[in-house]
């Protein structure tokens, strides 16, 4: 028997009470503590921090590790039970021939985005192809269904670990692009790091002697607390250094999206609003913060009577959150044109309803991480972000110091999808470091990201359509309401971006659609995946298919006839002059549509209690700010010692722009992507790309690319007086420049630098051209609209109320897709993530706050999806490219709605649709008790 | 300072557990529950102990057997091990649990017997054990004690587990030649889900395909999961093919579904309903199997 009884051994004893195990074939041995987490110990104490920690818990599968030869959460896993075993993680799959083969699989599939999950997704498969190198379907799902991702979809992954016994032996493939590289399926740039395990997130780093943060969050959606002697309850506590509270921060104690909405506290002043609203922040030495329990905390608290909801934020006599809202009103959008009234009455056909959607949280596997630093008088934070400018801003504001002394250096990010466009934790590291002088860190638990971070709006719409006797739409008008939470965030995004795209992608005459971001004690309300655009795309997509029914049309036909093309005027009074490419969408789906169709006929004429339907969503989505500058600047430049350099500021949050900028600088400048060495989003080496949100980066900061490369272009064709079809080449330190045999030669050794080496230098900017909305929401609110259209078949069991979706058929009008794999594994993680908003994820406070509670799809949740692209080139955009991020997700969950409608006569008004609530639904119908 | 005991032989095991005394320690065998409440306990500051006793090692506690007599699982078989085991279809319906309960990586290091004295109303091994009358073995100084499976599971988190005892084995007496087996589960994705319902069934039929023996059991519908036995008691000898019509809400009346975030109680009980019926028209529709 062995005994761990630490307080009882000895200094010397330890090693022959050190647990020896080990780790990828090497033999390794342990002091820590047995009951320690294996991945704690792999990452803390090994430093092998390729197995990633997203919950603790089993419920993510991110840390997944082989011991003995088989999978397993090493979160799960006390280190005292692997003495004598081996253990294999992501840093030692290369050494295998399977393994090496599927980390290959992995990238030339554009089987990782943002990379989080991909250590653990490894090992799953690793697990799977040692037993079997060729395995089917359900055996690879079966395998997987233990790691979450969040980014893909699965599709691409599956396909990888199939396809993995191709690449044996193979060695690393590189993918060398003779000609233009847009258009080409090129491995993601940044994609060698991420299948290796050597990516660095925000808790994969930090200095050595940095101290442990930890915040202290409000357990209630609303109280008032008392805090007691924070020195002496520090002096009481060996190895805690400081607690930070409200009166500790240098400059301004607050933060915001908005210049004139900064009204979240980084640490609360007297009276929360939310649960999981941070009160103060302890720091010390890492076993001393772990140790701190509740019951010692210098804090008393008085639970407050709370806002849950809109309705209760809005009813007679409720209290004011904000002093200066009264009527917890944060905005107003309104979008007006035409005559609604008139329209209605001049209608054949009028559907009205009402629909309600729930919080819905980002769920990125990468809890938010990171580290400040403080360098005399500047502060670097390294930290998961989707935004450093804007965090730069923050940081600066929040500690009263001018911008130029704040930098970010973006770690890689493990998923964002608008939940890391706010700040988290940085302005709290920020306090810390810089008040102590040391270097502080900080990493988010699942539990302390879920309550803490901010939400998808949830929303109450009313709405009502109308279409005149041959189907053509006459009006429209909704009224929105969003639970935009306890501060404001993006709540006036949400507000301002609804009202304009609240119709849809059609040709409406009569539009009054008029919004509300509503404070309330929910969690805040932010950026999430289309700014509320899927919320209200929910409503008006259901009211069309019952205006199709009504005219006798087929729902397809029925969007076809109304399809916005170019030419055609919005409801803001923007006219679309091109790369209006929805009907064009809809036609591509018609075979689709009409075989799935006569698929589901078939299937439902045989008697049973399990339905089949078929459904159809559309969406558009305009690319970037709304209605407000939106700027990128980029540069690309030569230097004396003969290196190609991009610097690049735009964050790729797994979204790829690092790869797809990347390919338009290539092509703009004429040499290949490989030349190209890349500086990511440092805001001390780049320029401000702008955020990486709204579906803006390909088009906004493509086009800055692509200008900054075309500039560089016409400086080599300068200097060397050739013309625009000239040839470059790079090699050592000499650029030639051949035109119709003639090779002209720049010696960049020659030439004068600049104290960094360069020598040669383009520099180029793009800001849409957009006209803000007047107070009828007239203008020019976006350059460019995404646009696209999904089916979805799904078969609905009567008796359980439950949905087994079978396929989606997406198309999408992208103008070009720059790289279309990459096109695709945002499309087939945009789909999963409207699964997930249509079928399974609502949280709630208090109750779905993990990733077992809150369920998101797993590798078995998501169907085949067909993927037609369509490329309906926008003339402002980088070859003709538009965005895609957002526009994936909009037009599933409308999709799946009309085909659950369709396979059973209920219509689901309310998200997500739970198998009990459909149940209810179908229950009503049948008329059964 | 924490305490991680890791024992070797069950009697060690059991010295532990009896000296533990105020503070017991925690027991943990595959870590899949035990380190989940810590995660929660830690967000939110909350204490908890991390003194530990590791079953792991004790080879008393582990393996599988089988023969005519019956057969004894081992507390800490992992999931995967009863999945893997060759078992007779009877067990159909464990094994089909087994591959269920969260992903590979859980089923890999998680017990059955942790799941037993987790009991969780939820928990995916307690119907299929129901409906194989199992029986659980309770060791401590003071001697060991065999309890049928439903006196062990008392209710939500509840157990028959005395301070000082240890769950040893997991004991299915021989089942009737020809039982066979299925298990259904209820959630709302396909995989890593919690059971909204669940539901376990064996059945035996003799030469004429009437049923001769009959076993159900629903889980995640009351605070322990429960068996059928009115319900059961009715359907012998009723040719197999008809059981699933026999099937009546009122069968199902002492459930005690609760609302909550996965469901509302009224749906529960219709969907163990449900369930019930499809576990004895799939049941119904399956060849005789000879036993293994």
């Amino acid at each position: 028997m062995t005994i761990h009884d630490r307080s009882a051994l000895a200094a010397t004893a330890h090693a022959a009470d050190a647990i020896a195990f080990r780790l990828n074939g090497a033999d390794v041995a342990l002091g820590d503590a047995p009951d320690s987490r294996l991945s704690e110990v792999l990452r803390a104490s090994l430093g092998a921090t390729g197995t990633k920690v997203g919950c603790d818990a089993g419920d993510c599968g991110a840390c997944t590790v082989l011991i003995d030869d088989a999978q397993a959460c090493a979160c799960l896993v006390p280190v005292g039970q692997i003495a004598g075993c081996d253990v294999l993680t992501v840093e030692g799959l290369a050494e295998t021939a399977i393994g090496a083969a599927l980390q290959q699989a992995f990238q030339l599939h554009g089987a990782a985005q943002c990379g989080i999950c991909t250590p653990g997704m490894l090992m799953a498969a690793y697990d799977l192809l040692r037993r079997n190198p060729q395995p089917g379907e359900r055996e690879t799902l079966d395998a997987l269904g233990g790691v979450l991702c969040r980014c893909t979809g699965y599709l691409k992954i599956v396909e990888a670990v199939r396809d993995a016994h191709r690449f044996i032996g193979s060695g690393t493939i590189v993918t060398e692009v003779e000609g233009p590289s847009i258009g080409t399926r090129i491995a993601r740039l940044d994609g060698a790091p991420k299948v290796a395990g050597s990516e660095r997130y925000g808790a994969d780093s930090a200095p050595d002697d940095a101290l442990w943060l930890r915040a202290i969050r409000c357990p209630h959606p609303r109280a008032r607390f008392t805090l007691g002697d924070p020195e002496a309850f520090v002096a009481a506590r060996p190895g805690l250094v400081r607690v930070f509270t409200a009166q500790d921060v240098p400059g301004e104690n607050s933060f915001g999206i908005y210049p004139h909405l900064k009204d979240q506290p980084v640490f609360s002043a007297g009276e929360t609003r939310y649960r999981g609203e941070c009160v103060l922040a302890v720091v010390g030495e890492k076993e001393a913060v772990e140790a701190l329990s509740i019951d010692d905390m210098p804090i008393a608290w008085e639970p407050l009577p709370a806002m849950v909801g809109s309705a209760a934020a809005l009813a007679e006599g409720a209290f004011t959150l904000h002093d200066f809202v009264p009527d917890n009103v944060l905005t107003r959008g309104r979008v007006e044109r035409g005559d609604v009234e008139a329209g209605f009455a001049q209608a054949a056909h009028v559907a009205q309803g009402a629909f309600e959607t729930g919080f819905v949280e980002h769920a990125y596997i990468e809890p938010e991480a990171g580290y400040a630093k403080r360098i005399g008088d500047t502060i670097e934070i390294f930290a998961c972000t989707q935004a450093p400018y804007m965090d730069r801003d923050e940081v600066a504001r929040v500690l009263g110091l001018p911008l130029e002394s704040v930098r970010i250096l973006p770690s890689a990010c493990g998923g964002g999808f608008g939940g890391k466009l706010d700040v988290s934790l940085q302005p709290m590291l920020a306090v810390a470091a810089w008040v102590l002088d040391r270097p502080v860190r900080c990493v988010f638990s699942r539990i302390e990201s879920m309550i803490s971070s901010t939400k998808r709006h949830p929303s109450s719409i009313q709405a009502k359509a109308a279409c005149d006797a041959e189907g053509r739409l006459v009006a429209y008008a909704m009224d929105g309401d969003f639970d935009t939470g306890a501060y404001a965030s993006w709540g006036p995004t949400v507000a301002g971006r609804v009202p304009v795209h609240a119709t849809g992608p059609y040709k409406v005459p009569h539009v009054r659609n008029l919004s509300r971001a509503i404070y309330t004690n929910g969690p805040p309300s932010g950026a999430f995946r289309g700014f509320g655009v899927p919320q209200a795309a929910l409503a008006q997509e259901s009211l069309f298919d019952d205006l199709a029914t009504a005219a006798g049309l087929d729902r397809l036909e029925f969007r076809l006839i109304n399809a916005i093309r170019a030419g055609d005027t919005t409801p803001s009074g923007q006219r679309l002059e091109a790369s209006a490419g929805l009907a064009e969408c809809l036609e591509a789906l018609k075979p689709h549509w009409q075989r799935l169709l006569a698929e589901a006929a078939a299937f439902n004429a045989s008697e049973g209690r399990t339905r089949r339907g078929v459904g159809i969503g559309c969406m558009w989505y305009g690319i970037g700010n709304t209605g407000m500058s939106n700027p990128s600047t980029m540069r690309v430049t030569l230097s004396q010692d003969g290196r190609l350099t991009f610097w690049n500021g735009a964050v790729d949050i797994g979204q790829g722009s690092t790869t797809v900028l990347t390919q338009i600088a290539a092509d703009a400048l004429g040499l290949p992507v490989e030349r190209f060495d890349l500086v990511l989003g440092d805001t001390a080496l780049t320029f401000d790309a702008g955020k990486t949100s709204a579906s803006r980066q390909t088009f906004v900061s493509g086009r800055a690319a692509e200008a900054a490369a075309a500039a560089l272009r016409a400086e080599i064709l300068r200097l060397t007086n050739a013309g625009p079809m000239a040839r470059l080449a790079l090699e050592g330190t000499s650029v030639t420049v051949a035109e119709n045999g003639v090779v002209a030669r720049i010696d960049l050794a020659a030439l004068p630098a600049k104290p960094d080496g360069t020598v040669l230098e383009g520099i180029g900017s793009f800001d849409p051209p957009t006209v803000p909305l007047d107070s009828m929401g007239q203008g020019v609110p976006y350059a460019t609209y995404g646009f696209a259209a999904q089916i979805a078949s799904l078969d609905v069991d009567l008796d359980l109320g439950t949905i087994r979706l079978n396929r989606i058929v997406a198309a999408h009008d992208v103008g070009r897709a720059i790289n279309p794999m990459l096109v695709e594994g945002q499309i087939h993680g945009g789909i999963a993530q409207g699964i997930g908003l249509a079928l399974m994820e609502e949280y709630l406070p208090g109750r779905t706050e993990n990733l077992h509670d809150y369920l998101i799809p797993t590798a078995g949740d998501v169907p085949p999806i067909d993927i037609i692209l369509v490329e309906d080139p926008e003339p402002l955009g980088p070859s003709g490219a538009k965005g895609i991020g957002e526009p994936a997700l909009v037009p599933t969950a409308p999709a799946i709605l009309g085909a659950i409608r369709h396979a059973t006569g209920v219509t689901p008004r309310q998200v997500p649709v739970l198998p009990h609530r459909l149940w209810e639904l179908l229950r009503a119908k049948e008329g059964r008790s | 300072m924490a305490r991680y005991l890791r024992p070797t032989t069950l009697e060690e095991a059991l010295a532990l557990r009896a000296q533990a005394g105020e503070t017991p320690l925690a027991l943990l065998a595959g870590g899949t529950d035990v380190y989940p409440v810590r995660t929660h306990k830690s967000a939110w500051f909350q204490p908890f102990s991390r003194d530990v006793l590791d079953l792991g090692a004790v080879p008393e506690l582990s393996g599988i057997q089988h023969d005519a007599t019956g057969t004894r699982i081992g507390a800490t078989a992992t999931w995967s091990a009863v999945a893997d085991a060759a078992l007779p279809p009877a067990f159909d319906a464990l094994k089909q649990a087994s591959r269920q309960v969260g992903g590979v990586q859980i089923q890999n290091r998680g017990t059955i017997g942790g799941n037993l004295c987790n009991a969780s109303p939820a928990a995916d091994g307690v119907p299929p054990l129901l409906a194989l009358d199992a029986q659980v073995e309770l060791a401590s100084l003071r001697g060991r004690r065999q309890l049928p499976l439903a006196d062990f599971v008392l209710g939500n988190r509840r157990t028959a587990l005395a301070p000082d005892e240890i769950l040893v084995a997991i004991h299915v007496p021989a089942q009737p030649e020809g039982a066979r087996s299925t298990f259904l589960k209820l959630g709302a994705r396909a995989y890593l889900v919690i059971s909204i319902a669940s539901v376990a069934a064996v059945i035996a039929t003799d030469a004429a395909g009437l049923v001769s023996g009959v076993r159900l059991a629903v889980g995640a519908c009351s605070a322990a999961p429960q068996r059928l036995a009115t319900l059961e008691a009715r359907l012998i000898g009723l040719p197999a093919g008809d059981l699933a019509a026999r099937v009546e809400p009122e069968d199902l009346a002492a459930l005690a579904p609760i609302d909550d975030v996965r469901a509302s109680a009224a749906y529960r009980r219709d969907a163990a309903l449900v369930l019930v019926r499809r576990a004895l028209t799939q049941l119904a529709g399956k060849p005789m199997e000879a036993a293994a």
